[in-house]
């Protein structure tokens, strides 16, 4: 019913199309841009504050992440007083099947679905659809990227690669099938593109009486749950069925409410470069009378606690998915999401991703590779994950694995060449009687390399040899 | 002063010429440079490959080679960046390499801090009447935080027009083996880096690093562009009497 990420190739692969796709480079290019030129700007005028915000935003992770059994603990009382429902799933099928089960007992067969990671991570609608249950997903551009039979590229916008002229097909071809059609003579002007959506959407929340949404941050001592969105879809979902059943991530704890005033700022400004969240949805427990009378919340673990044990990778779980990484990356700009073959695209995703699923298939192994180290995601990240550091640090772990024997007889042979100045220079004193030789266009790995660009040429004499002349002539 | 200078592999190896022009610059301002003989590259390319162990044994070189030196002066960005930020991350915390890095990785220093921070000069001297454009590298820019020296001293330079380099933040693609791994995202990144050198007017591109300028350089020479690129010593190095363009 859904795609799924399975058999998309490894990185450099699945690259090659992407860089080729002119249509989609433009398409990243204008809107990563516009979203960072307006991050950049409501960042920089906080000033020093910005850099307090981060340093404490990295803190409040860090330590509830230090102490998350204790949290947990505390957020499950806490829910469970306000008259709601916690489970706990250890990975991605056993969620779906607490899930699937909750939503058997409404009798229902259809829900709505706040856009959340955590259920894409899941593949939760592909679980439902086997168990009978058509779940419709409410964000503008997830709602896009479902009728268009698509897989999202992009945390926050995850029909970003997609311009308007395909959007309006989309919705022209498939909307019908999925419930109210789109209007006759639709534009790809934006607005008309969202108002089709918003009369197709209104039908659907008024009539679906179970949703399923995630949560942006759970917070421990009061059991709230909180949704930030800008289209208030989300809050139509939060707040109009009587069963709602969320699905978090146990990374998402903050201790007290009182956190949230830094991730308040700091989300927005990275995420959509706005100073003030649009809709803001907080929910604890069930109120009489009042929005869901049935509240279910599913903690989900799937290799989280895996990452904490990892002294050096376990700093991708203060993750706010803000997506600010992405959209400065310079390899994200060119390749979008779906070359990462992750649901977490982008320098998180090459980091995250690995780490939940493991390192023991090609995709995963070559996802740590998938950066040039510029330091740029590090520089936007609102709570410091460096992420070169933990991709270096999962290399080091592709690396200590079987396979990869050119690369590690290459990596050999320089160690041997540079463990000694004299190994060294006798390698130079070769290269440069050999410098004619180097052919234009190498065979191999190095023929990425000559394929574009030119190889400088070997010079006759090394600085050493050089120095070597310097020395005897002053002297 | 006495400054040691550390070349890198790299340097050495592919552009002497860089290492002569580091050389004559500080001797003409009235400094020693020494050039311990034991050195061979920092190990940058097995850390950031996911090699660690090859790259601390070259840590341990490096310290031994210069643990005596009052500064190390090393004209690529990212080989001191690699030295300051990331050796500190090779031995185990109390280890003894990360003892001996705690006490030298101060004294290392690029190029462009050495002369602003260290030797307090912006006006090197330099005459070169050519117009050109600055490529501040990811590891200059992000790692080591060279901010406006660069900049500064460029803006000394007698008969040097500074133009602007658009998009100038951005990685032009290189990232060691990065370019080999995934030749095709690190074609396209150099591929724009390149066409906004053109764009920008300049006869020259300059930068600290000379593998950045060997993908930019490489790509703009397969393009036939008639840009030329160069290391900043080679820039400072010249003079009237020396214009390396004449
Ligand atoms: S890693 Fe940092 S920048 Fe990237 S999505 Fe997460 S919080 Fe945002």
């Amino acid at each position: 019913m859904s795609a799924t990420f399975l058999g998309i190739p490894p990185f450099p692969e699945a690259a090659r199309a992407a860089v080729n796709d002119s249509r989609l480079r433009h398409n990243l290019r204008k809107a990563t841009h516009t979203i960072r030129d307006k991050r950049g700007a409501v960042v920089t005028e906080l000033e020093e504050d910005w850099e307090r915000l981060r340093s404490e935003g990295a803190a409040i992770k860090s330590h509830t992440l230090r102490h998350l059994d204790h949290y947990l603990e505390q957020l499950e009382a806490a829910v469970e007083r306000a008259g709601g429902h916690v489970h706990w799933a250890a990975d991605a099928a056993e969620a779906n099947a607490i899930v699937t089960r909750l939503v058997r007992e409404t009798g229902e067969t259809d829900v709505v679905k706040v856009k959340s990671m955590a259920t894409q991570e899941i593949e939760l609608n592909d679980a439902l659809a086997e168990a009978g249950i058509t779940a419709y997903e409410t964000d503008l551009a997830e709602l896009i990227v479902q009728l268009g039979d698509d897989l999202p590229s992009h945390i926050l916008v995850p029909a970003i690669h997609l311009g308007r002229s395909q959007i309006r097909e989309i919705f022209l071809d498939q909307m019908a099938e999925w419930g109210v059609a789109a209007p006759e003579g639709l534009t790809d002007d934006p607005r008309a593109l969202a108002e089709a959506a918003r009369v197709h959407l209104r039908e659907r929340f008024l009539r679906t009486r179970t949703a399923i949404s995630g949560a942006n941050f759970a917070v421990a001592d009061s059991g709230t749950l909180v949704v930030l969105e800008s289209e208030g879809n989300g809050r139509m979902c939060l707040t109009l069925p009587e069963t709602l059943i969320s699905v978090v991530g146990i990374e998402k704890i903050v201790p007290t409410w009182a956190d949230l005033e830094v991730f308040l700022q700091t989300l927005p400004r990275s995420s959509t470069g706005e100073r003030m969240n649009p809709y803001t949805s907080t929910w604890t427990g069930v109120t009489p009378g009042d929005g869901p009378q049935e509240f279910h919340l599913v903690l989900l673990d799937n290799g989280r606690t895996d990452v904490l044990a990892d002294t050096v990778g376990r700093q991708a779980l203060r993750c706010i998915r803000c997506s600010a990484c992405l959209n400065t990356c310079p390899v994200y700009e060119r390749t979008g999401g779906h070359a990462y073959g992750s649901v977490y695209p982008g320098p998180i995703g090459a980091i995250l991703t690995p780490q939940l699923r493991g390192m023991s298939s090609e995709v995963d192994e070559a996802l740590p590779y998938a950066s040039s180290l510029c330091g740029a995601c590090y520089e936007v990240c609102p709570v410091a994950i460096d992420i070169p550091e933990v991709l270096v640090h999962l290399r080091e772990e592709v690396a200590s694995g079987p396979g990869h024997l050119g690369e590690k007889a290459v990596m050999k042979g320089a160690e041997a060449v540079l463990g000694s100045s004299h190994a060294l220079a006798a390698a130079q004193r070769a290269a440069g009687a050999a410098r004619n030789l180097v052919p234009r266009h190498l065979p191999g790995m190095a023929g990425a390399w000559t394929d574009t660009r030119d190889l400088p040429g070997v010079p006759a004499e090394s600085f050493r040899q050089w120095w070597n002349k310097h020395e005897k002539g002053q002297s | 002063m006495r400054i040691a200078l550390f070349i890198t592999c790299v340097n050495d190896t592919l552009f002497p010429d860089t290492g002569r022009h580091v050389v004559r610059l500080l001797e003409r301002l009235g400094h020693e440079v020494v050039f311990p003989e034991g050195q061979t590259c920092c190990g940058q390319m097995h850390y950031n490959t996911g090699y660690r162990r090859p790259a601390a044994k070259l840590a341990v070189r490096f310290v031994r080679t210069f643990e005596d030196a009052d500064a190390v002066v090393v004209p690529s960005g990212s080989c001191a960046a690699m030295i300051r930020d990331n050796y500190p991350r090779l031995g185990g915390s109390g280890s003894r390499l990360s003892r001996k890095v705690a006490g030298l990785a101060p004294r290392v220093y690029d190029l462009t801090e050495l002369l602003v921070d260290v030797l307090g000069v912006t006006d090197v001297g330099a005459y070169y009447p050519h117009k050109v454009a600055y490529h501040p590298t990811c590891h200059g820019l992000r790692m080591l935080g060279l901010g406006d020296r660069p900049y500064a001293l460029l803006r000394a330079v007698r008969g040097l027009e500074l133009v602007e380099l658009a998009g100038a933040t951005e990685c032009c693609g290189f990232g060691g083996t990065f370019a080999l791994k995934n030749g095709d995202v690190s074609s396209a990144m150099g591929a724009d880096k390149a066409r906004h050198a053109v764009e920008s007017g300049a006869e020259v591109l300059c930068a600290v690093d000379n593998s950045c300028l060997m993908h930019i350089g490489g790509t703009l020479s397969r393009q036939r562009s008639g840009l030329r690129v160069a290391h900043i010593a080679e820039i400072l190095a010249s003079t009237e009497k020396e214009d390396a363009l004449r």
